[in-house]
């Protein structure tokens, strides 16, 4: 008998390592021979710890599994039996692309990584030429998964073509937006995944040197990714003889060290260098001056992690899903006040009140949805009323949103909305890295704005959006040029909780 | 592991081991707090010297990101996600409930030692809101009757 539980730290925090020594301890009291295999997740949070036992039809899923249900495991019946877990709505209406093995194999076993496509795309990349696999990327359509959706595949090509001694590919996996959380779960549960991506960014640009800059608050995801690399590196498919290709390219992990703005790709390069996280004034571009002054891809978990299924399948493959000019897979990060929270990849395109609604099932207070913010702190409110949007980088852009890294935070209609504007604000302030004064002094002027609204002083408000504007227009990072996202759709979807209703009835 | 009373050269053991690494600043810094909870004073001319920085270069790295600290903790902490995802499901009154029953402001650590409460911006379990850790053991779901039996669990 085998049975899978996940060894995500999401199924952790809902006491997966419980329900894993609960099922040791119940089959050695039956006398029953029991493997247990640990996964990632499914990415149904809402089901875990969500345990598989396999049988010959497959693998059945029961869930959320508690200690006390773990008895009933080796029973006829259970009360907590969802049928097999490929069968499961939630599974069999995505297309999971870069999601594929994520929670079906070992995170560790290289072997089940390869029975299942992997090495695939980096054995394909070993016989083409750098400029092969560029057009390869570019030909995909793949755009940037960190939330600036820049074409991932220009990107490579101006790393491939700069002259230099030495490159770099560099993974932002400071994934530090609230409300998202793709680049863990894939990290914990594919991570040869990543590296595979990555060795093929390397092998395409020219780099021989990879990165992945991974913050501290994922201590889980720290310990499964630094382990796949050795295990990577024992088997060959890292270090100075790729796959037996004469070709080199090895990497490391680093931590961060909870700066929010090192999330930025400049300031991300200056922390890995040992200096302060500060943003880096462009150009140069760190594609042509990176990290350690030398030609570096700088590209988010997604985006690298997405690149082995382009070279297993073909680019056109998968740019035949999408909606425009975004093509591909995204993967929802459906989370906060929501029944049904946790990831779901789908081609572009998804309406947003049908990922909220039908997807999420509403919120989990059973209240009425009254706004969500989609791409991080950085990212604007939504009210039901832009429910019809698609979900795409240019459709968003039209509703004065972005979708970032493609988080989505459900609120109730509990929510204070001005609190959370001035959460906006004081978040920035925090995290700030000084530099620049739109962003170091204007978020804590935001703050102190919001509070004389907050206080009744409607002549405030002007003083708010032009702050905003100044923030937007003059910062010279996402940081305090985005803040003003949440801050203004709150306002203008809000205006009655910022006093500013009777104003403009006058 | 917590030795109160580091010595130079167990420092510069610590800083050696990372000096072959491109960057080695934060691993260091890193390898420093793991080690003693903190990264102390005394560290700070050691790194200096060793990676051939100003001492103030050595401060305004360390005293820029939100990890390092200068004093270590209580012998428990507890960190409380206070992003947007966790608030939507109630954070900020777990937060406020914990505090108050400690008696303590963000980042402060109880008169005995014993529990420090600190804030977290995202542990990436933004779809089993709120989220919290005690001792690094990650906690979905969140609240504050929960967080108190894994204190005395701990304890």
């Amino acid at each position: 008998m085998k049975i899978w539980v996940p060894m995500d730290s999401a199924a952790k925090a809902l006491g997966a390592d419980e329900v894993a020594e609960a099922i040791r301890a119940e089959a050695e009291k039956r006398g029953v021979e029991v493997e247990i295999a640990r996964n990632g997740t499914r990415g149904m949070i809402w089901l875990e710890p969500l345990v598989e036992v396999e049988t010959e039809a497959g693998r059945m899923a029961f869930g959320p599994m508690s200690p006390a249900d773990v008895p009933a495991l080796f029973e006829e019946t259970h009360p907590k039996a969802l049928g097999l877990t490929e069968e499961l709505d939630w599974m069999k209406r995505q297309t999971r692309l870069t999601f594929a093995r994520c929670g079906v194999t070992d995170p560790l076993s290289l072997a089940e990584y390869e029975a299942n496509g992997g090495l695939a795309g980096l054995r394909r990349a070993l016989t083409m030429s750098g400029e092969e696999i560029t057009d390869e990327v570019k030909l995909s359509g793949l755009r940037g998964r960190g939330g600036a959706g820049f074409p991932t595949g220009i990107k490579w090509d101006t790393v491939r073509m700069a002259h230099a001694d030495r490159k770099y590919i560099v993974c932002n996996a400071d994934e530090g937006d609230s409300g998202t959380f793709a680049d863990r779960m894939i990290i914990e549960g594919d991570p040869f995944c990543l590296i595979e991506g990555m060795a093929i960014a390397g092998i395409g640009v020219g780099a021989t040197m990879g990165y992945v800059y991974l913050r501290s608050e994922y201590p889980d995801a720290i310990a499964v990714l630094s382990r796949a690399i050795e295990i990577a590196r024992d088997a060959g498919v890292l270090g100075t003889d790729v796959l037996g290709s004469g070709k080199a390219y090895d990497m490391e992990v680093r931590v961060g060290a909870g700066a929010y703005v090192c999330g930025e790709e400049t300031s991300l390069l200056n922390s890995l260098e040992g200096k302060r996280g500060v943003v880096r004034a462009k150009p140069p571009l760190p594609a042509l001056e990176g990290a350690f002054g030398k030609p570096t891809v700088v590209n988010n978990v997604i985006s690298l992690a997405t690149v082995p299924v382009i070279f297993e399948k073909g680019a056109e493959h998968y740019a035949n899903f999408g909606l425009g000019r975004s093509k591909g897979t995204i993967p929802l990060q459906i989370a906060g006040n929501v029944r049904h929270g946790g990831l779901f990849e789908t081609a572009f395109g998804m309406k947003l009140g049908a990922i909220v609604e039908d997807l999420g099932g509403g919120t989990a207070s059973g209240r009425a949805v009254k706004a969500v913010q989609v791409g991080g702190p950085l990212g604007a409110y939504l009210s039901p009323d832009q429910f019809d949007t698609p979900f795409g980088y240019e459709e968003f852009d039209g509703q004065g949103a972005l979708i970032g890294h493609a988080g989505l935070v459900v609120f109730d209609d509990s929510a204070d909305m001005l609190g959370m504007a001035r959460f906006a604000m004081e978040f920035c302030a925090v995290e700030s890295c000084g530099k620049c004064t739109p962003c170091r002094i204007g978020a804590v002027r935001g703050v102190e704005t919001l509070d004389r609204i907050a206080a009744g002083d409607a002549a405030a408000i002007p003083l708010l959006t032009d702050l905003c504007e100044t923030m937007q227009d003059g910062s010279l990072c996402a940081l305090g040029g985005f803040t003003p996202y949440p801050v203004m759709s709150a306002l203008r979807l809000f205006p009655e909780e910022f006093g500013a209703v009777k104003e403009a009835a006058e | 592991m917590r030795h109160s009373n580091p010595t130079p050269d167990e420092v510069r053991a610590l800083i050696d081991a990372e000096l072959h690494r491109e960057g080695p600043l934060l691993p260091i810094l890193h390898a420093i707090q793991h080690t003693y909870d903190h990264v102390p004073e005394m560290a700070l001319p050691l790194i200096a010297e060793a990676l051939n920085l100003t001492r103030a270069e050595v401060h305004g790295v360390m005293s820029f990101y939100h990890d390092f600290r200068k004093a270590p903790t209580g012998r428990h902490v507890v960190k409380i996600c206070r992003a947007e995802a966790c608030q939507s499901m109630g954070a900020n009154a777990l937060s406020q409930a914990v505090l108050d029953k400690l008696g303590l402001d963000w980042g402060g650590t109880t008169p005995d030692g014993s529990v420090t409460v600190e804030p977290v911006y995202c542990l990436g379990l933004c779809a089993c809101a709120p989220a919290a850790m005690v001792d690094g053991k990650l906690i979905g779901r969140a609240d504050a009757a929960r967080l108190s039996a894994e204190l005395e669990g701990a304890a």
